[in-house]
């Protein structure tokens, strides 16, 4: 009884420190762990895979620092894909602590492209030397040029980040007009005419597909502003507290993909067959589940038996 | 790693340990760093705010306009400048509630200004972007013949979401006492409505758990494992 009473009254740090522990040890201890693919990310997956290479897909980074374990590995998971399907990103904030936060995502997947295609590269030009040994010359330049299309991913070429301004709506509907009323300079204000890969990019006509990484609102914002105004295609990538409010979405095709917090992220590694904090981090988050559903079972439990004794008593 | 990349970790993990320092009690460095984050998060947003609205799209904008016009006799380069000035005169409207009270209630114009178009925006934008689509996508065909090969559950979830949505509706019809029959509806409406709090709650968990996750593995990998490797290359 005693035991029971003091468990139902427990100090909330000792439940802090419990969690601590599940949580710290897996993240130690490498723990293998199946993935079961959801149909939602898979359909996210799909719309980004079946897109054809040269698409521009575009995203909002409408999360900032305090969501980033979450909307992070989501970002840098579908920047990646996009690279390795030769697609081209436009980087928009809504927020504007956000801003340097998807910068980074997609400089690290653009990092991780040039790595991983280094030496395809590197051959390239070293063969180009061999054929072309005058490298001012504009055979070597085009080859140059050619390596680089194909093997590296560069900014203003690849990707451009446009960077943030106020007025959310009335942004998310202007641009169905014109980006260039919004944003006629990127976020190092370089004339967004002078970045080739924004020559061809007027509207929304220009942008094969839109994915909002939020820990807010703004998904319904671009669905109905972007989505149901101008029928663009949007999938989403948003925190856990944000998940239940999208399903109507999904279930309506207003959303053609949802990827829903860090199992999300996991999924998306999955299918893309990276290891990012998504797949590093499940491992815990399962043992941490484990222990709140614990917590939740025994204090009902306890709480029931509390509450027949009293009944008793009385 | 350069030594600058350490600094910069060991600042951004005695900022994390110190905010986590609240789970134990409130602490003068919790409050720290607490106030440390709001400060660079309103300076980051004043400074790009300044630089990137107020002078690239006001001020540079404005210049260019009258340039063009004054150079070259643009009359759509004097349009646009001039159309510049509404919105720079709201925006400078805004600020007399500071003044004072006597002039203080100019505000409210750009404050209408911004409520009108924030509301034009909004009802056209949840009209057509959630209610219609979400009525449109509530009508379903509620029986599914599982010998058309089509799938027996889809019918299942169709007859669920319509049962959900109706009842849902009605426990909050408040014109009628719930009631008999409009009773017995309205708690089946709050079956659902608990359904979806829990789910809400289960999704909540799930995100805070999340960045525990991220915080702590910044920790070990990136902060332990990072000096640990800048000492070892030393």
């Amino acid at each position: 009884m005693k035991f029971i009473r003091w468990v139902t009254n427990i100090d909330r740090r000792i439940i802090f420190l419990l969690m601590f522990v599940v949580v710290l040890v897996p993240i130690l201890i490498d723990i293998p762990l199946e993935t079961d693919v959801g149909p939602t990310v898979e359909a996210a997956y799909t719309a980004v895979d079946t897109l054809p290479p040269g698409s521009v897909i575009m995203l909002s980074v409408d999360y900032d620092a305090t969501s980033y374990p979450e909307c992070h590995p989501m970002i840098v998971a579908v920047s990646n894909h996009a690279f390795s399907k030769g697609l081209r990103i436009i980087l928009v904030a809504h927020i504007p602590t956000g801003l340097p936060l998807g910068q980074a995502a997609v400089e690290e997947a653009a990092f991780e492209y040039n790595k991983l295609h280094k030496q395809e590269y590197d051959a390239a030009i070293k063969q180009a030397i061999t054929t072309y040994p005058d490298t001012s010359s504009v055979e070597f330049r085009q080859v140059r040029e050619d390596a680089a299309v194909k093997y590296k991913k560069r900014y203003g070429v690849d990707y451009v980040n446009l960077g943030f301004r106020p007025g959310l709506a009335s942004i998310m509907v202007g641009m169905g007009r014109e980006i260039r009323d919004f944003y006629a300079q990127d976020y190092k204000s370089t004339d967004v005419d002078s970045l080739p890969m924004m020559k061809r990019v007027h509207n929304y006509e220009d942008i094969a597909l839109l994915a909002s990484f939020a820990h807010g609102k703004q998904v319904e914002y671009w669905i109905q502003y972007a989505g149901a105004r101008y029928g663009q295609k949007i999938i989403a990538g948003v925190t856990g507290v944000v998940i239940p409010d999208l399903y109507p979405f999904l279930q309506s095709k207003q959303l053609s993909g949802l990827i829903g917090g860090l199992k999300g992220a996991n999924e998306y590694e999955f299918l893309l067959g990276r290891k990012g904090l998504g797949t590093k981090g499940m491992p815990a988050q399962s043992t941490a589940h484990i222990l709140v559903i614990f917590l939740i079972v025994l204090g009902t439990i306890f709480e029931f038996i509390l509450s027949i004794l009293s009944r008793r008593k009385s | 790693m350069s030594f600058a990349n350490l600094l910069g970790l060991w600042v951004a993990a005695t900022l994390t340990i110190a905010i986590l320092s609240f789970l134990y009690r409130d602490n003068p460095l919790y409050k720290f760093a607490e106030h440390v984050y709001v400060g660079v998060s309103a300076a980051y947003f004043i400074i790009y705010s300044a630089k990137f609205t107020m002078e690239l799209q006001l001020i540079n904008e404005f210049k260019s306009n009258l340039e063009a016009y004054l150079q070259q006799g643009s009359t759509s380069g004097l349009v646009e400048a001039l159309l510049l000035i509404i919105p720079t005169i709201l925006g400078i409207l805004m600020l007399t509630r500071w003044v004072g009270p006597k002039i203080g209630w100019i505000s409210r114009w750009p404050i209408a200004f911004t409520i009108g178009l924030g509301a034009g925006l909004g009802i056209t934008g949840g009209i057509q972007g959630v209610l219609l689509p979400q009525v449109q996508a509530t009508i379903e065909p509620l029986w599914v013949s599982p010998f058309s090969g089509a799938n027996l559950w889809a019918a299942v979830g169709s007859l669920l979401m319509i049962l959900g949505v109706v009842s849902t509706l009605i426990y909050f019809y408040f014109s009628r006492p719930h009631r008999g029959f409009i009773g017995v509806v309205s708690r089946i409406g709050i079956i659902f409505i608990m359904v979806s709090f829990g789910a809400a709650f289960g999704a909540t968990v799930m995100a805070r758990v999340s960045l525990l996750i991220g915080r702590l593995y910044f920790l070990v990998n990136e902060w332990i494992g990072g000096t640990i490797d800048f000492i070892q290359a030393l």
